[in-house]
């Protein structure tokens, strides 16, 4: 994407990409067969991330790639594997369906002649805050890339509390995938060792070239981890970005290591602990603000220099971000992998 | 620029988003519901990050070289959502296994047929087979 990109190549990239969706989203809909329509979705999923792209929204389209074509994909294939892969027949007519379906579909396109067009710079949404951030932004808090600065910055409450419904989730599925064995008195989630098969384990550990291929990019995923968090002030990327990218890494680890291996590495005692510790480093950043005289998530008393406070307190949230997105992905990975393990444990033990 | 290229990314998202909610209504698979409901989020992704465009301008990371940048609001906005999204998606899954295990069956009419009144309901964690 450069600045003197043709509307001509933008209007057709956009149009190709937008047809493909629709194809992919048409057959999403029609396929019964539960794996195709999963696989189909991630296909969906990085389309979607190109055509982010292609909207000059990078940050978004790296999210969007690792966490819809990425670990998406993985979570309903474990779900799948704990139950059945093919949809029953439909048993209802679609009409009301259809009918509840166009009545919507015909309000909302009604409603769109109003809308500017494509591309337009006049446009109403680019004539409030966004020439302010674009102009202020640099200036205030020396990073130059946007996005970064409104999420960290601007709009770090609004950050703190994703991030806190990010915890929420993940407590909820921990909740519900680990109380009720506990109270059956089953094997506690997770023990390293315990079982050396984990979801599919053998066959794919079996296969040289995915093993090969694995151990090859998972230092390389990892780096780019890395890279993506502390160079998310000057190019795309952030805690978000890093933290989905991180736990990607091992989630491929476990698919052919096995989720015992995985474990090794990234343990599931540090990993809970992950969890709440993101959004306590992400507080705790604000209350340290307030200690320093200034008002809750202010960074710019945070250092001699306002820029440079904002700079240390754009890093400390966005590791805040990055430990909890990484450690409640993971957990949740985790979460449905030892579902299926302790599952295949009773009905070894019947 | 002709009217249907000017609104087409509207036009899509629209339908995205019916799609997704044709699935979430019709359909009685819970994991196609989800997925549904999946396609649903993402329309409002489009919705929002298409009118963030500017027809040369460029990502919202300042540089010398650049004048014209798209709006990094929308971004910010949606970058966040994809990833709570991500989290919504997963307590959805973990709910559909839990009534796997107590249902034998994630297809909606299985599940209302065994919780009318009258029936007794199959208790355990690990529930039998679908009728």
């Amino acid at each position: 994407m450069t600045g003197v990109t043709s509307e001509s190549i933008v209007l057709f990239v956009n149009t190709a990409l937008l047809l493909l969706m629709c194809a992919a989203a048409l057959g999403v809909v029609r396929l019964r067969n539960l794996f195709a329509v999963v696989m189909l979705g991630g296909v969906y999923s990085f389309l979607m991330a190109s055509l982010m792209v292609a909207l000059d929204a990078v940050d978004v389209g790296m999210t969007e790639t690792a966490v819809g074509a990425g670990i998406s994909v993985v979570l309903m294939l474990s779900v799948l594997g704990l139950t059945k892969t093919r949809e029953a027949a439909p048993r209802h007519r679609p009409l009301v369906a259809l009918v509840v379906s166009a009545v919507v579909a015909v309000s909302l396109l009604y409603a769109s002649g109003d809308l500017p067009p494509f591309g337009d710079p006049a446009a109403p949404a680019h004539q409030h805050v966004a020439p302010e951030y674009l102009a202020r932004a640099p200036v205030e808090t020396g990073a130059p890339n946007i996005v970064t600065a409104v999420l960290a910055s601007y709009r770090g409450y609004d950050t703190l509390g994703e991030t806190a419904v990010i915890l929420t989730g993940g407590i909820g599925v921990l909740v519900l995938l680990l109380g009720a064995r506990r109270r059956r008195g089953g094997v506690r989630q997770g023990g390293a060792g315990e079982s050396p098969e984990g979801t599919g384990a053998p066959m794919l550990r079996d296969t040289v070239i995915l093993r090969v291929g694995a151990k090859i990019l998972l230092p390389f995923i990892l780096l780019f981890a890395l890279y993506v968090q502390f160079h998310g002030d000057f190019g795309p990327g952030g805690g978000f970005q890093a933290g989905v990218a991180a736990a990607t890494g091992v989630v491929l680890y476990a698919l052919v290591f096995g989720v015992a291996s995985a474990q090794r590495v990234a343990p599931v005692r540090v990993v809970l602990v992950m969890v709440p510790l993101g959004v306590l480093i992400y507080a705790g950043t604000g209350l340290a603000g307030m200690l320093a005289g200034g008002n809750y998530l202010d960074y710019s008393v945070l250092a001699h220099d306002p820029v440079h406070g904002q700079h240390w307190g754009i890093f400390a949230v966005e590791s805040g971000v990055f430990v909890t997105v990484s450690g409640t992905m993971l957990a949740i990975f985790y979460a449905f992998a030892g579902r299926r393990q302790a599952r295949e444990e009773e009905g070894a033990g019947r | 620029m002709n009217v249907v290229l000017a609104h087409l990314n509207a036009y899509v998202a629209v339908f995205l988003m019916v799609t997704g909610l044709f699935t979430v209504v019709n359909r009685g698979n819970l994991i196609k519901k989800l997925v549904g409901l999946s396609i649903f989020q993402t329309s409002v992704y489009l919705l929002y990050l298409s009118p963030g465009k500017i027809i040369g301008g460029t990502a919202p990371i300042i540089a010398d070289r650049y004048e014209i940048y798209s709006n990094p609001l929308p971004h910010v906005l949606i970058l966040t959502a994809i990833v709570v999204g991500v989290a919504t998606l997963a307590l959805g899954l973990a709910l559909v296994v839990r009534i796997q295990e107590a249902y034998g069956s994630i297809e909606e009419d299985d599940v209302h047929r065994q919780s009318a009144p009258g029936e007794a309901r199959q208790g355990g964690a690990n529930g039998g087979e679908a009728p």
